[in-house]
């Protein structure tokens, strides 16, 4: 040991690395005081913090970034937010590492419930789906309302279809949408990619190949690619989100408090004008449509 | 707890069963892997040995560069070859993209600077007097060269297989281009990623043994080569 920190530019350059590891820490530091300091708009609630595990498409679209801070200034609950697929996102339900999920996936939701790992299932609002295509539309598919026979004529030409491949609730509609036609998709054209819908969405028009895809992601992403929509309006492709609290008798450490002011908040009438208002300045029109009955 | 345990059980059962999908993913893991350990080699080596042995303007710089590189982020090397090998790209027209020699590109680009840096740090190494006993014993600049790199080979054979072990767990580049196709570019590392984000943890850690028994086969049999070729005076005797 010694004899290594004789060597002084050594010893130097080991204490700035070591200097540079404790500012940076004090940095954090220094961030959860502000932190604490600033007032709560809303008196906070015993336990403040929710976590709530979702699908890609509620984080990519942005709405969740728009309206949860709505959240936070009415109720005092800060929500931290695990952006998944809707597979993964129940699975971390049943393991109770979160306190509410927002999904879309009614047959896995109904189970989740079924099984006793959630309770308080609501739903909370609908998006669509849509077939997007190249241009050229090898299939021919184009503007038609009619999905079953948009996927037959895919399959029948061979063209290049690219799939999510990931049990998330956007391939399980695809795979659904496959069982309706009767085709079981396989083959050189039919490409499984496992990823979440941003990816596969550029993947899918790098290859120009056609994929199904939830109208906000390709609203707020489709000036940086080629791909049209080629497909939608049927109502098959329809895409009802709900929302569940996860069973505090299973889970005793859950935030079942905030799970259900969440709840109560994203089907109260503010919540729901909220969500029917998010992607009408930016888009033109709205990505989900509120439907909490 | 009992997902681990689970999933080192399903690990082996899935080694035991010999699981089709399973093998495919693991022969293209070890291809790809390999091809581009063979090229970043073939490459890094001589580039690393002429770094350490032959002064010129900017060598300083080379070296830098190539130490800087070492820490390559995964993905950001995937995102330049992706740029690249886009159909909107200066290389689009091969139609690269997305197949498993784009994989073997990006990984290159990973391997090469490791080899090279770690190959000039232990060519550096060597003293003065195996260059100068080498010339005195009457071998020409070739030979004399040839044997600081013979003397050097613990250092390189560190080198690849530092490499070896960067690019067979590497994820963010493989999945950036080659993105994951089932049957076509799947690899052991993007299966991981995809299982456990489908929520299946256990079959998540099983692929994860599959690579790690897979790894351990590989840099076993890079050492017994290495073992044939020294005498047992390598290792340092402790009295």
């Amino acid at each position: 040991m010694r004899k290594l920190f004789k060597n002084k530019k050594f010893a130097v350059l080991i204490m700035a690395i070591f200097l540079m590891g404790a500012l940076a820490g004090c940095g954090n530091g220094a961030d959860n005081n502000a932190d604490n300091n600033t007032p709560a708009p809303a008196p906070a609630p015993e336990n403040p913090q929710i976590k709530m595990a979702t699908t890609t498409s509620t984080q990519d679209s942005g709405l969740l970034d728009a309206i949860l801070p709505e959240f936070t200034k009415d109720t005092g609950y800060e929500i931290e937010v695990i952006a998944v697929g809707t597979g993964a996102a129940i699975k971390m339900g049943e393991t109770g590492d979160v306190d509410v999920i927002l999904v879309h996936s009614r047959a896995a939701e109904d189970k989740f419930v079924e099984d006793g790992f959630g309770v308080d299932r609501k739903d909370v609002m609908y998006n669509d789906f849509l077939f997007i295509g190249p241009k050229d539309d090898p299939a021919g598919i184009k503007g038609t309302d009619d999905a079953v026979a948009a996927l037959k004529a895919i399959a029948e030409k061979q063209a290049t279809f690219v799939s999510r491949g990931d049990d998330s609730g956007t391939h399980k509609k695809e795979v659904k949408t496959w069982a309706a036609a009767g085709i079981e998709p396989a083959g050189e054209w039919y490409k499984s990619v496992g990823k979440g819908m941003g990816d596969t969405y550029r993947m899918a028009d790098e290859m120009k190949g056609y994929t199904l895809i939830d109208r906000a992601t390709f609203l707020a992403n489709q000036d940086k690619y080629e791909l049209e929509a080629m497909v939608e309006g049927d109502k098959l492709l329809l895409n009802p989100y709900g929302v569940i609290a996860v069973n505090p008798e299973k889970y005793p450490n859950v935030n079942n408090d905030g799970a259900l002011a969440f709840i109560e908040w994203m089907t109260s009438e503010k919540g729901q004008k909220l969500i029917g208002e998010y992607g009408v300045d930016e888009f033109g029109q709205a990505l989900f449509v509120p439907d909490a009955k | 707890m009992d997902i681990i345990l689970q999933g080192i059980k399903e690990g082996f059962l899935l080694i035991w069963s010999l699981d089709p999908k399973i093998i495919e993913v693991t022969i293209l893991s070890i291809q790809v892997s390999l091809a581009a350990l063979f090229f970043a080699s073939v490459l890094g080596i001589p580039f690393g040995a002429l770094l350490a042995l032959r002064p010129f303007p900017g060598r300083k710089a080379l070296l830098n560069i190539t130490y800087t590189l070492m820490g390559l982020p995964p993905v950001l090397a995937g995102l330049i070859v992706f740029l690249f090998l886009s159909t909107r790209g200066p290389l689009g027209y091969f139609q690269l993209l997305f197949t498993p020699t784009a994989m073997v590109i990006a990984q290159v680009l990973l391997g090469f600077p490791i080899v090279a840096g770690i190959t000039a740090r232990a060519v550096m190494a060597q003293p003065q007097e195996v260059y100068d006993t080498a010339a005195t014993l009457g071998a020409t600049r070739r030979h004399a060269v040839w044997t600081i790199l013979r003397e050097s080979s613990l250092g390189i054979i560190g080198a690849v297989t530092t490499a070896f072990g960067r690019l067979i767990a590497e994820v963010g580049a493989v999945m950036m281009v080659g993105g994951n196709i089932d049957g076509h570019t799947r690899v052991l590392t993007t299966s991981i990623v995809l299982e456990t984000r489908m929520g299946n943890d256990s079959r998540a850690l099983a692929i994860g043994i599959v690579l790690l028994l897979l790894a351990f086969i590989i840099m076993m049999t890079i050492f017994q080569l290495e073992k044939r070729s020294f005498k047992d005076d390598t290792s340092i005797q402790i009295v």
